[in-house]
């Protein structure tokens, strides 16, 4: 066992979510592959970014990792174990080491509850704390966050958005967790407090070494805060490696696509436009082949008909694209 | 003449001796041909600011101006019913949410055709046939069959097409889109961006584009309106403005993109947040959040003040290329 080996804290291998759904009274039922084999691993201290369109299974990912939806199939190992089979015990502490913070601080948090109590109530439910004790910590984890002793009292709808994420946060870090999932925990901010509340989970991480698995749409956020990039489309994993890797030459052309539909200020920094033409297919009825055939601009018939495998480049990252195998991507070549 | 020119715009909410200014005597102008980028973070009276042009600012709102015109027609002067006749026809609005904006009981030709019977009358079958050809203008497949199909059949995309196919049916001059990709994917913003330039190109509009994504701005906009706190704090011409801010806030918005901190670990953030309605501070709106404030800035407001060409800013001591360095 390498070093880093030893420092993964979190490993899903071949992770599916398939969802059964009724097309009609006499119709077969339909199969939605939310999720169809996805593997990662994260390390202590480092930060997993999963990014795609909506519908690709993003956030199905995150609900499988923090135990709210159980896989059809595969594994999810935590420190070794595996998620799937613990019980009793050993599952619930395995819960309180894994947390989430959500995308939308004015949906996650009672508006019924002080924000004391909203972030007692985890440890009211998983350990054996006083009342003293509990407040002792709350009020630690307010002040790390960058709030104040007096908020403890408050309501939710005291606050803005962003010290409402910070509450978020900080609710996520009572139970003293190994890995954190942040479902698009920016998204709902604006640019300046984006700024304050990504600092804030790096300076985080950093002190708690926490492993983050962090899921976003915005790939210069992406770009900023992750170690390594999982590009996903349609429940797969198109391309996946070291983050500058991905970003200085993406490989996959659905990656290559995504980057230059993000606008850019500075304009050095804009690649060649190439415009996805449609939208995502319907993952009830995906495309034979590879799923992106269809707004490819390099598919060819083997790619309408065959399914590409993930490969491994020489430096590391993983390209699911038959273009790529075949050296007929023209923009890798200039 | 300018195709709208808007001066010293204010609109205020709540009664009494202190209501609140959302908006704080805005003031721009469009022209015929031109993308104008308004940007701000929320609550800074984008949003209100346009509303308030289109007329819909309802009780007790109260919009004022000393200027509100609209090929020299004065908007605010006008009877009700004359000005419902140019909003709608030659001003036009695309809102955030397409899921929203449409009407999830009727299909969406019906509301299309609605758009051109109240403004352009003509038979059913002309208007039919209007509404299949502006759905193909904006991009739809098969839209013959797709005039038959209620909202819901459709993704986000598709219906912020069909907003934008209902906002230019009356070929209007000005459009005003409002947050119009915020809640799409990239890869469908940019598709939907392209469209409405290349429609904005091709009938000749004045574009008002209102977001809070500043590269999106800065790709697409010929000129910007930077707002915070209701007041323009920085106008200018794109380019220009997003090399060289003037504005202590511009820079530090731009500061703040994670694209701008690049091989850094942390981002350059601006403390504090946008004030609300009761916490304005006095002076300069920005004097508690920004890094170069001095003690005139705490008491007294700077006005928005030309520096060169195009540009203006409201700082006592804007920024020079040297600051930015």
């Amino acid at each position: 066992m390498t070093a880093s080996e030893k420092n993964i804290v979190l490993q899903g291998s071949e992770l599916k979510q398939h969802y059964e759904v009724s097309q009609g009274p006499f119709k077969p039922k339909g199969v939605v592959k939310a999720l169809d084999g996805v593997d990662f691993k994260v390390e202590a201290g480092k930060t997993l970014a999963v990014v795609g369109e909506s519908g690709c299974g993003k956030s199905t990912l995150a609900r499988q990792l923090t135990m709210i939806e159980t896989p059809t199939a595969g594994r999810i190992e935590f420190n070794g174990k595996n998620l799937l089979t613990l019980t009793g015990e050993d599952k619930k502490e395995a819960r309180e080491r894994i947390q989430i913070i959500f995308q939308n601080p004015y949906g996650s948090l009672n508006p019924r509850k002080k924000i004391g109590q909203i972030l007692e109530e985890p440890l009211v439910i998983n350990s054996e704390m006083n009342p003293a004790s509990r407040k002792e910590r709350a009020l630690y984890l307010l002040e790390k966050v960058g709030l104040k002793h007096e908020h403890y009292d408050r309501y939710p709808h005291m606050f803005s958005g962003g010290q409402r994420q910070r509450i978020a946060i900080a609710r996520g870090l009572m139970m003293n967790p190994k890995v954190v999932v942040a479902d698009e925990p920016v998204s709902a901010l604006d640019v300046s407090v984006q700024a304050q509340v990504l600092n804030l989970m790096m300076d985080i991480q950093k002190e708690f070494g926490l492993a983050y698995i962090f899921i976003s749409h915005d790939l210069s956020v992406v770009e900023h805060i992750a170690d390594e990039v999982m590009v996903m489309y349609l429940g797969r994993v198109v391309e996946q490696g070291p983050t500058h890797e991905i970003f200085s030459q993406p490989k996959h052309p659905y990656t290559r696509a995504l980057l230059s539909s993000t606008p850019r200020i500075n304009p050095e920094q804009r690649i060649e436009k190439i415009r996805l033409p449609g939208e995502l297919p319907s993952p009830m009825n995906p495309p034979l082949g590879c799923a992106f055939h269809g707004r490819c601009q390099y598919a060819n018939d083997r790619c309408k008909h065959a399914t590409p495998e993930l490969v491994e480049d020489d430096k590391g990252t993983l390209i699911r694209c038959f273009g790529y195998d075949e050296g007929r991507l023209d923009y890798l070549n200039e | 003449m300018s195709l709208l020119s808007v001066k010293n715009l204010s609109v205020t909410f709540g009664t009494g001796d202190n209501p609140f200014r959302a908006v704080d005597r805005v003031s721009y102008d469009v022209d015929a041909g031109e993308v104008l980028g308004i940007v701000g973070e929320s609550g800074s009276g984008k949003s209100v600011s346009s509303l308030a042009l289109m007329g819909l600012i309802d009780f007790p709102g109260k919009v004022f101006a000393d200027q509100l015109d609209f090929e020299g027609q004065k908007l605010l002067e006008m009877k009700d019913k004359a000005r419902r006749k140019i909003t709608g026809d030659d001003i036009a609005m695309i809102f955030q949410d397409p899921m929203t904006a449409l009407n999830p009981c009727f299909t969406v030709g019906n509301q299309i055709m609605e758009a051109i019977a109240v403004h352009q009358g003509g038979s059913k079958k002309e208007r039919k046939a209007k509404a299949i050809e502006l759905l193909r203008q904006v991009g739809i497949p098969a839209p013959e069959e797709r005039i038959n199909v209620y909202p819901h059949q459709l993704s986000g995309g598709m219906s912020q097409r069909v907003m934008i196919a209902m906002a230019v049916a009356c070929d209007p001059k000005l459009l005003i889109a409002d947050e119009p990709t915020t809640a799409l994917d990239v890869t469908i913003q940019a598709q939907i961006i392209d469209l409405l330039l290349e429609l904005q190109r091709e009938k000749n509009m004045g574009l008002i584009l209102i977001t809070h994504d500043l590269a999106l701005v800065s790709e697409a906009a010929d000129r910007v309106v930077v707002m915070y706190a209701g007041q323009v704090v920085e106008t200018g011409p794109a380019e220009e403005l997003f090399r060289n801010p003037q504005h202590p806030y511009t820079e530090a918005l731009l500061k703040s993109l994670p694209e701008s901190a690049a091989g850094k670990a942390r981002l350059d953030a601006l403390p504090g947040v946008v004030p609300g309605a009761n916490d304005r501070p006095q002076g300069c709106l920005l004097n508690p959040r920004c890094p170069y404030v001095e003690d005139k800035c705490r008491q007294s407001e700077p006005e928005l003040i030309a520096t060169t060409g195009r540009h203006a800013v409201r700082c006592f001591k804007p920024l020079t290329q040297e600051d930015a360095a």
